[in-house]
């Protein structure tokens, strides 16, 4: 398998005030491949976010590299990221993150409107993908009149609708109630096993042993990396 | 950078998706825009009507006038009004200054006052006004049925009266009126014509509520010695100065200066015109604070709706939009709103504008229009540029965490 993103001696280091340095990552090296779904395991303030925020190039390293599809993105500008972003990263968030007011679709839609999709084939692939994850009947619905569970479903077919090589999972059953939680987990395998690449952030252990490899952070370095 | 059409849509949506907070937004725009419009129609309405009622008192007219009006440079009713009861002009004054030589084609002589017509029992309050025959054709004064004055009525001091259609109205309703005799200020008049309706004939006064006898015999009813006005016939336009001076220099063999002014309409409206343009301007520049005050409102709105979407932005980035795709969005936004509150804000306007018309003569002139559409373009570019460029530095990690 091919290596889709790659961290090489990656450090992270934030500064509060004037000389408080904070180091969120302390040198990690991970590469993860095509086809992969790797849960990235780690408590609060161990540095998982900022690793999620360098795997989803929301933001560069202070040292080390990043490779994602073999550039490096640490040398490239914001408009190039967001190009990236766009085309390689699906997002799936633990608030959700639809836009209210607005129907599933028009949720959907929003990542092909940057890529520059006409509005017909947007509206026929966010109604695709809308029916993959099982909300077919509910199209025209906004976040307002959908559960919960239904909400991160229509999350779920947003990071699909642009075929994006990964999709970054952050917490993504950490508002819902259990039952819903493992509807989620369930369809994040499914689309696994059809051959998509998936990342899931999580704190909770027994949330992340669905996945097929477990990486675990601690103190910004990466205490164990096995599999499932 | 997407394309613009895909960015307005989205601009438009969001505005859409915020119904209430957009037009209250837009409300200061509206504001701004409609009083501008509505105000500077009024004074361009006033200036339209003082020009068409100067027209209408004749073409190449020259007037004297008693008192001391429209002198000193630009300030041309820095004498005030003409001094009308005061008046020392005579007939003969107006005799003199047609035995002028020069470029004068007719002199007219006038008097008006207030006064009751009446006939077997039922009175007409209006304007009694005694003119000579020139003055009568000066005016562009003429009759509909009957006759009109002529010279020898005049001379002879005849009474006899030409009518206003409102005149004739009330006193006759449907019936004969020539020949009947009417009374005024005690005296029998025969009615001789009827005056023939030119809109107002001039300075608001409406002719159709007029009655109109020879300048002698009004002298005689009304125990005058005097007149109140020479109108003066100049053969050209370009005479017209040549007229006022040579007039001038015979009056002031009698009178002094302060006594009688010599104008003639065109820079009377000139000056009348240049004190309303003034006003209007100034009105137009008072209703335009208001504009921006309504930019600062965009402004405000723009910026709370960037705190309030933090996250939408955020989210919006970490799904490939760029700072540009953002910033224009937003800067969209803000020119959408204050452009539609332009557009509402010139139809309130014109709206207005007519309501108003039937009290005071507007007019809604096309470059009030395109600068209130300038104008509320050009508050939202500027002011919703700040607001945008806010919303596309936001960092995305920063803003998908924002609560």
């Amino acid at each position: 398998m091919t290596s889709l993103i790659n961290l090489k001696e990656v450090k992270k280091s934030y500064k509060l005030g004037d000389d408080v340095v904070v180091e969120a990552l302390r040198g990690i090296n991970l590469e993860i491949k095509k086809g992969e779904f790797v849960a990235i395991v780690g408590p609060s303030g161990s540095g998982k976010s900022t690793l999620m925020h360098m795997i989803g190039i929301l933001d560069k390293p202070t040292t080390g590299k990043v490779l994602l599809d073999g550039r490096e993105i640490g040398k490239l500008k914001e408009e190039e990221l967001a190009v990236l972003r766009n085309k390689h990263i699906g997002f799936v968030f633990q608030a959700f993150n639809l836009l209210s007011k607005t129907t599933a679709t028009d949720n959907v839609e929003l990542p092909l409107i940057y890529s520059g999709v006409s509005k017909i084939e947007r509206n026929k692939r966010a109604v695709d993908e809308l029916v993959k994850v099982g909300l077919g009947e509910r199209l025209d619905h906004t976040p307002a009149q959908l559960s919960g569970g239904q909400q991160q479903r229509v999350a779920i077919a947003r990071a699909l609708v642009a075929r994006p090589s990964l999709i970054l999972a952050d917490e993504p059953t950490g508002n819902l109630d259990s039952k819903s939680g493992v509807e989620i987990i369930t369809l994040l395998k499914d689309l696994n096993k059809k051959g998509n690449t998936i990342v899931l952030v999580t704190h909770d252990m027994e949330t992340a042993r669905n996945a097929k490899r477990i990486v675990s952070i601690k103190d910004g370095l990466i205490v164990s990396d096995r599999k499932s | 950078m997407i394309a613009i059409a895909e960015i307005s849509s989205l601009a438009l949506k969001s505005i859409l998706r915020n119904k209430t907070r957009s037009i209250l937004t837009m409300l200061g725009i509206i504001i701004g825009v409609a009083s501008v419009i509505l105000l500077v129609s009024i004074g361009q309405g006033l200036q339209k009507y003082i020009t068409d009622q100067f027209e209408q008192l004749g073409a190449n007219l020259v007037v004297v006038v008693p008192g001391r009006v429209g002198r000193g440079g630009g300030n041309a009713l820095a004498g005030g009004p003409p001094n009308f009861n005061g008046s020392k002009l005579t007939l003969a004054d107006a005799d003199r200054v047609a035995k002028i030589q020069g470029p004068i084609e007719s002199v007219g002589t006038g008097i008006e006052t207030p006064g009751s017509v009446s006939y077997l029992g039922k009175t007409k309050y209006t304007t009694i006004a005694g003119m000579s025959a020139e003055y009568l054709k000066i005016r562009n004064l003429d009759v509909s049925r009957g006759r009109i004055i002529t010279t020898s009525d005049v001379r002879a001091g005849r009474n006899v009266v030409i009518l206003g259609s409102s005149v004739i109205e009330k006193l006759f309703g449907q019936g004969v009126s020539i020949g009947k005799e009417v009374s005024i200020g005690g005296q029998k008049f025969k009615v001789i014509g009827i005056l023939k309706s030119i809109g107002s004939g001039g300075l608001g006064v409406d002719v159709n509520d007029f009655a109109i006898i020879p300048v002698t015999s009004a002298q005689k009813v009304f125990g005058m010695k005097t007149i109140q006005v020479i109108g003066i016939k100049a053969k050209t336009k370009e005479d017209i100065p040549q007229v006022i001076s040579v007039v001038k220099k015979e009056l002031l063999k009698k009178y002094k200066d302060d006594d009688f002014s010599v104008v003639d309409q065109s820079s009377l409206v000139e000056s009348i015109n240049q004190i309303l343009g003034v006003v209007t301007i100034a009105l137009g520049g008072i209703a335009a604070i208001s504009l921006v005050v309504g930019g600062v409102g965009i402004m405000n709105i723009m910026l709370v709706s960037v705190t309030e979407r933090t996250r939408e932005i955020g989210l919006r980035k970490a799904v490939g939009a760029k700072p540009n795709d953002i910033l224009y969005q937003f800067i969209i936004e803000a020119v959408a709103l204050s452009l539609s509150g332009g557009i509402i804000g010139v139809l309130i306007g014109a709206l207005g504008s007519l309501a108003i018309s039937q009290f005071v003569s507007t007019s809604v002139s096309f470059w009030s229009v395109i600068l209130a559409f300038g104008v509320s373009a050009g508050v939202g570019i500027i002011f919703g540029v700040a607001p945008a460029a806010r919303a596309s530095k936001l960092d995305p990690i920063e803003a998908l965490k924002y609560e």
